[in-house]
């Protein structure tokens, strides 16, 4: 644990570098995330004709920008990562290395999050440009969660994923559980349509899942849709509980597929 | 859909040897020979038609949440009903299902081909070289997806109490395939750019990542949206005008644009096709 500690720096500035490197990639990877977009040109135009539900124009605009920042800010492809090296046999290399592998994948992806933010920060200039900065919040402790909330979406969806790419372990073909997961997360989480605009038991499903923290409770906190302080705690509090217990489930799930774990190609 | 009729790939062997042949049934043959290959490793993996049409009544379903929601509250949106917009959504289903089933895979696998240098092989072999990477590889079970647009269609149509007649019908078929055309000759020049850049998987996301805009009617996009979704990406012409001849509220001229363009469409990304084909330098040697 304090050997992974010590080299986390370091496996930061190679995450970072091997981001640098591949940039052009990045830009266009995050370009695909076009959903929010097309969601907010279709909600604003229905706006315009008369607000939907007390939520206006501007409302949308807020929502959907905020939804696409939290999205690229705070995922990853480290699924994706774990299941080819797991179906390539690359992953023994890792296995060898005397820092958990775990220590490795934070590295490489908490290293990208400075161009991350570097890439969505047009937006944010937009957002704050734009007249949904009306409704944005501006006090701090609400702002001070809204920090918080980030750094929780950041780590759940890590753990989250990190859980989806160690299920390669175990099946043949984990990208169809993976495509499965979007599905549910787009909906769950508030990414295809705000939670509150949702029929009811869709929304009392949400509050069972992990999703909503991952993006929707982030985005409310920053467009004030939460009533307080306290109530933005919470959802961090319950968030952060989330990121520490999937965190958990995927290191188990590790330790048990790497037992079963036979190199290809050996 | 590839034009057989003109093709002289740049190839590294001598060109007579690599000298396409010109007749139809030869490439008949060649296309029956690629979808029986396809359709054989496909029942190799029988398991997976279960699961593909499992996944595609998922997606079906998921497609139709924003619909249900958003006129779940309005009768109509920018003067589209909800079966109208369903009809919309059907085609979408449809084409991506076709997309998805035939074009895609093939075109994936030649940018691999590409990196890797094996795309010699196809340029040595005695047939055009479009025809040959547009025809590689085939997902069959994504005819799964195909049904499904087709009952979401006729679902739509009968809650309308809609009857088609036969001129919409055949005006709705044609634009369907223009629009076809239109994605294919978008696909094909992406695939073009991937001899230039190479690593391009992203870039074939970004295309189908902005396609997915078209479930919806193009007319309740506006602004800088609707600049886009018709002179930028003509997601109108693909699955919005196919909708409103089927309904029978496309005019003639409108439609006949949208053909002209979708074959203007193809001739461009042929062109650029063989531009990226004389280009080519070999990966592998």
């Amino acid at each position: 644990m304090r050997r992974a500690l010590a080299a986390l720096p370091t496996l930061c500035r190679i995450g970072l570098t091997e981001a640098v490197a591949y940039r052009a990639e990045m830009v266009v990877w995050l370009l695909t995330t076009t959903m929010p977009l097309v969601m907010l040109g279709l909600w604003t135009s229905v706006a315009d004709e008369a607000p939907f539900r007390a939520w206006g124009s501007r409302d949308f605009v807020a929502y959907y920008l905020a939804a696409l920042i939290v999205r690229n800010l705070t995922s990853n492809w480290v699924a994706w990562q774990i299941a080819e090296e797991i179906r390539t046999g690359t992953v023994s290399g890792r296995l060898l290395r005397p820092i958990h592998p775990f220590a490795g994948y934070l590295g490489t992806h908490l290293g990208a999050v400075p161009l991350r933010a570097l890439a969505v920060a047009p937006v944010a200039i937009i957002l704050v440009a734009s007249s949904a900065r009306a409704v944005l919040v501006t006090d701090p402790v609400h702002v001070a969660a809204l920090v918080a909330a980030l750094l929780g979406a950041w780590a759940l969806t890590f753990a989250l994923f990190v859980g989806l790419g160690t299920l390669a372990f175990f099946l043949d073909k984990p990208m169809g559980i993976i495509e499965v997961y979007f599905g549910v997360f787009a909906i769950f989480s508030g990414y295809l349509i705000p939670l509150p605009l949702l029929p009811g038991w869709v929304q009392a499903l949400a509050d069972w899942l992990p999703f909503r923290a991952m993006l929707g409770d982030p985005v409310a906190i920053a467009i004030g849709r939460v009533p307080d302080g306290a109530a933005a705690w919470a959802l961090v509090g319950r968030q952060w509980a989330w990121a520490a217990g999937l965190m958990l489930v995927a290191t188990v799930a590790w330790h048990r597929g790497v037992r079963r774990y036979e190199a290809f190609g050996g | 859909m590839a034009s057989p009729s003109t093709a002289t790939p740049a190839s590294p062997a001598s060109p007579a040897a690599a000298r396409p042949r010109r007749r139809l049934p030869y490439y008949a043959g060649l296309l029956a020979v690629q979808l029986r290959t396809s359709l054989t490793t496909a029942m190799q993996y029988r398991a997976d038609f279960l699961v593909q049409g499992a996944m595609s009544l998922y997606w079906l379903g998921w497609n139709l949440v924003p619909l249900l929601v958003l006129f779940d509250h309005r009768a109509s949106v920018a003067g589209w009903s909800f079966e109208a917009a369903l009809v919309v959504m059907a085609n979408f289903v449809i084409l991506r299902g076709i997309l998805e089933g035939a074009i895609n895979p093939s075109l994936g696998a030649v940018v691999e081909q590409i990196r890797s240098g094996a795309f010699d092989y196809t340029l040595l072999r005695p047939a055009d070289a479009q025809f040959l990477v547009s025809t590689a590889r085939f997902a069959p079970w994504r005819a799964l997806d195909v049904l499904g647009g087709l009952a979401l269609l006729v679902y739509a149509l009968v809650r309308l109490g809609h009857v088609p007649d036969l001129g919409q019908l055949a005006a709705g078929l044609v634009l369907l395939g223009a629009g076809l055309v239109l994605m294919y000759a978008l696909w094909l020049i992406v695939v073009a750019a991937a001899f230039w850049v190479v690593r391009l998987d992203n870039l074939a996301f970004l295309l189908s990542s902005v396609f997915d805009a078209a479930r919806w009617p193009a007319a309740v996009f506006r602004g800088t949206w609707r600049v886009i979704f018709t002179f930028v990406l003509p997601l109108a012409v693909i699955t919005t005008m196919p909708a409103e001849a089927l309904l029978g509220r496309l005019d003639l001229t409108t439609g006949l644009a949208a053909v002209a363009g979708a074959a203007v469409a193809a001739a461009i990304a042929r062109a650029i096709w063989r531009l990226a084909l004389r280009n080519y330098t070999s990966a592998s040697s």
